[in-house]
């Protein structure tokens, strides 16, 4: 529906000067918003700008210290979620609240305000989820399935009870390029249908493609409403982060020696809903930075575990600066020249109860820390601030205990000590998950002056822009496989998300063959 | 006399303790609560049901009041594990050390006295049918009861949407509140049925099994109860037939002792324990096995954020 369609119509849901306050922060303040029927409003805003609290205050998830909520003309009061379906409030949220063990039936029927017999419910869900396009066979279990089927549960799930509003909580970050077209057909459709939605994203493209109208908070406020079709991204990014966005700048350059080799990696998984590796071919060389792209879920955690030593495999599987390390463990391979910022950041990256100095020793032992077995606490203190200077960590000082961080500060601090070690071969996951815009920057740019001082790096990402940005070359890491990797230069997006979803030959001349078509058009370029 | 039929018929007394503390155990399991103080719970109904019998004469009032002590201790339990989110497995034990000493001292002065035996029950016409009578027809209340008990645990754990609730916590608490489910609630109840269930077990003991009271007389009862719900990978039925493995072989050891088989008594009275550590080894060789069915949040305190 266009604007014109339901310029007209009474607002469905009016918020006035709504304010929640927590012991250290102001999460919202005096935000006020309101949305017809049929009208994809878009909340637009950075990590921590209050986007997600607005919405459980409007799921009845948490209660609002100030301000009111008016829905189809009358004040309401939604004490809790199960209100807020009653009224017709449906919400996807970001982190899926699906149970793993269970069938897609049974987690239906768990939601449900009331009990309907499976012999219904089965069909009806099949019924629901043709209807919009979203196949779901209500029999599976949900852990034999992807992120993006979960999704579609998630969103059957809340349309079942037909819902007059509809808050969907950051619903692209998990799909692919291809996934994320068919979710907006859906979603389209449906306000066709006459619901509202509420679009939860910090993606300015996808919000300019989607919504009719948007609302921008910074820093728990209303910064802004726009027209995003109207809007530029530059326009949009003002009105979010306040300022203007700097650009990374890759130069190219020559990648050296072979600084890490993976060839023919295989490793099952010992979790059950795990994903097992599959004949992993990768080589990243000194001074450049190789991307792996690809939905979560797909073996980038099992990856990172063969790589960091904490899973071990066969000593030839895995060549670091040219020594095979498969049998190393992550001490040894620290030993060789090797960091790593995992994806978790508390408990594997850090450990929570301790200090930022403390945590700073536990992977920097070998700079000048420890000496004989005694802890030097003045140059690990150093080593800290030093960290804590360099990549504008927000915290109380060294001393402030890993978990009471924000997960973006505590990101900084772990990218910031394990580029400080001046590694000879860096992994990275998820760099900026997470993080605001400004800091994700700057952990991009201390990336690129790594690569450009000849460290040779891996970033394994969910972020499509963010790899084609930094990235030499990219590769697509997909249940448990690894494409060809190509030159951000030479895909596309399309190709990328053609891969993300399997589609890519697995075997060895296969690759080689694509490496040649590579060249030749790369050679025709020239 | 056949041996068979009386051995198969004691096997079946034997297990019917371990079957309600075990079927009790794995509802409190599925909802994500690790409750180690089966044994502790199991002497305190020994000891209730034992005096009230005593003293009232009726062993029904026995293995009510039984029910009821056992359950005062588990909601000692759920009040520290859930409301004050105390370490499940500490506080699980701290209640069987507390339940063993408890008991001790309550039953002091019942050592030794006599009661009643809740006898079996005769079914006209069917009790007298040679051997089949004997195996199937002439068993006490609570046998029937514990099959009843099977069929009812395994029928909500599979079928009924409060079970469905009840699994879904155990699997994933932040979720189950977050689409409004009281996690609390339905984790005191799951913890408050075990605790019955251990109560009426320990009851069996001191008012079925041997009609008497001696101090720490579950012998490690409700700890072969848990090896069975983890041996039984969470599922009723299984848990029943290890009950009866493990009663069976229980048995197989007093008849064998009885026959004067030339084996140690000392390795035989072993037997059962062996029994179980054996089946466990082997259940637990695939680690999947468990890790596929185990509750996932298992021992694990919950705390709502809101």
């Amino acid at each position: 529906m266009d604007q014109s369609g339901f310029a007209n119509l009474k607002p469905r849901l009016v918020l006035t000067g709504i304010t929640k306050r927590y012991p250290s922060v102001v999460a919202n303040d005096d935000v006020s918003l309101s949305i017809r029927p049929g009208e994809i409003h878009a909340v637009l805003g950075e990590n921590g700008a209050g986007k997600s609290t607005l919405m459980k205050m409007i799921y009845g998830v948490t209660k609002p210290d100030a301000g009111t909520i008016m829905w189809n003309d009358q004040y309401e009061t939604i004490a809790a979620p199960a209100q807020a379906r009653r009224m017709g409030i449906g919400m996807v949220f970001q982190h899926f609240s699906l149970f793993e063990t269970l069938t897609v039936w049974e987690n239906i029927a768990l939601a449900l305000d009331e009990p309907v017999p499976t012999a219904k419910l089965a069909p009806r869900i099949t019924e629901v989820s043709e209807k919009y396009g979203l196949p779901v066979d209500p029999y599976r279990l949900v852990h034999s399935m992807s992120v993006g089927e979960r999704q579609r549960v998630e969103i059957v799930r809340c349309l079942l009870q037909e819902p007059k509003l509809l808050i969907m909580d950051e619903p692209t970050s998990v799909l692919t390029p291809q996934a994320v077209l068919t979710l907006f057909k859906t979603l389209r459709r449906l306000a066709a249908e006459g619901c509202s939605i509420l679009y939860i994203s910090h993606k300015l493209d996808e919000i300019r493609a989607l919504c009719d109208t948007a609302t921008v908070l910074r820093g728990g406020r209303v910064s802004g409403t726009a027209i995003p079709r109207n809007e530029t991204n530059e326009g949009l990014a003002r009105m979010m982060i306040g300022g203007e966005l700097a650009e990374c700048r890759l130069t190219p350059r020559e990648a050296k020696e072979e600084r890490l080799k993976v060839e023919r990696l295989s490793l099952a998984s010992p979790d059950p809903f795990g994903t097992s590796l599959k004949e992993i071919d990768l080589t990243v060389r000194s001074g450049e930075i190789l991307g792996i792209a690809g939905v979560s879920g797909n073996g980038q955690k099992e990856l990172m575990t063969a790589l960091s030593g904490e899973r071990l495999s066969p000593a030839s599987m895995i060549k670091l600066l040219g020594q095979p390390a498969g049998n190393f463990n992550p001490a040894q391979r620290r030993a060789l020249g090797l960091t790593f910022v995992p994806e978790e950041r508390l408990g594997r990256g850090a450990v929570p109860p301790m200090s930022l100095t403390q945590n700073a020793l536990l992977t920097g032992a070998r700079k000048g820390m420890v000496q004989r077995g005694i802890i030097h606490p003045s140059v690990m203190k150093a080593f800290s601030k030093n960290v804590i200077e360099r990549f504008k960590v927000k915290c109380g000082g060294d001393q402030s205990v890993a978990s009471s961080l924000s997960g973006g500060n505590l990101q900084k601090f772990i990218v910031g000590r394990e580029t400080m070690l001046q590694p000879k071969m860096m992994i990275v996951a998820q760099p900026t998950w997470g993080v605001d815009v400004g800091a994700a920057q700057l952990i991009r740019q201390a990336l690129i002056d790594l690569r450009d001082q000849g460290v040779a790096i891996l970033v394994i990402s969910e972020e499509l822009d963010e790899l084609f940005a930094i990235s030499d070359r990219l590769a697509v890491i997909a249940d448990g496989r690894v494409s060809p990797s190509v030159k951000p230069a030479e895909t596309s997006i399309e190709q990328i998300g053609t891969w993300m979803s399997g589609k890519f030959g697995d075997r060895a001349d296969d690759r080689a063959a694509s490496a040649n078509a590579h060249l030749e058009t790369a050679n025709a370029q020239a | 006399m056949n041996p068979i039929v009386p051995m198969i018929a004691s096997t079946v007394v034997a297990a019917t303790p371990l079957i309600y503390a075990a079927l009790g155990e794995t509802v409190v399991e599925r909802s994500g609560v690790l409750n180690l103080g089966i044994e502790g719970m199991m002497l305190i109904g020994a000891v209730t049901g034992f005096a009230t019998t005593y003293a009232t004469g009726s062993a029904a009032l026995g293995f009510l009041a039984a029910a009821c002590a056992a359950v005062a201790l588990s909601l000692l339990f759920g009040f520290l594990t859930l409301n004050l989110q105390t370490n499940q497995v500490a506080t699980g034990l701290a209640l069987t050390l507390f339940g063993i000493g408890l008991s001790a001292f309550v039953g002091y002065n019942y050592a030794g006295l006599p009661v009643n035996r809740l006898t079996p029950i005769t079914i006209p016409g069917l009790t007298a049918i040679p051997v089949v009578g004997d195996l199937l027809f002439h068993y006490d209340i609570m046998v029937y009861l514990s099959i009843a008990l099977f069929v009812g645990v395994q029928w909500f754990l599979t079928k009924s949407r409060t079970g469905l609730t009840l699994r879904a916590i155990g699997e994933s608490p932040s979720v189950a509140h977050s689409i409004g489910k009281s996690v609390l609630k339905t984790r005191y109840l799951a913890v408050m049925f075990g605790g019955a269930m251990a109560g009426i077990a320990g009851a069996y003991l001191s008012l079925v099994q041997t009609p008497m009271w001696v101090e720490g007389m579950s012998a490690g009862k409700g700890w072969i109860a848990l090896a069975l719900v983890v041996f039984g990978t969470w599922k009723p039925t299984r848990i029943v037939v290890g009950a009866y493995l493990f009663g069976g072989v229980t048995q197989f050891q007093l008849f064998a002792q009885g026959f004067g088989l030339p084996i140690p008594t000392e390795f035989l009275s072993m037997l059962p324990y062996a029994a179980t550590i054996i089946v466990l080894v082997i259940i637990c060789r695939d680690p999947k096995t468990i890790l596929l069915n185990q509750p996932a949040s298992l021992g694990r305190s919950f705390h709502s954020a809101a």
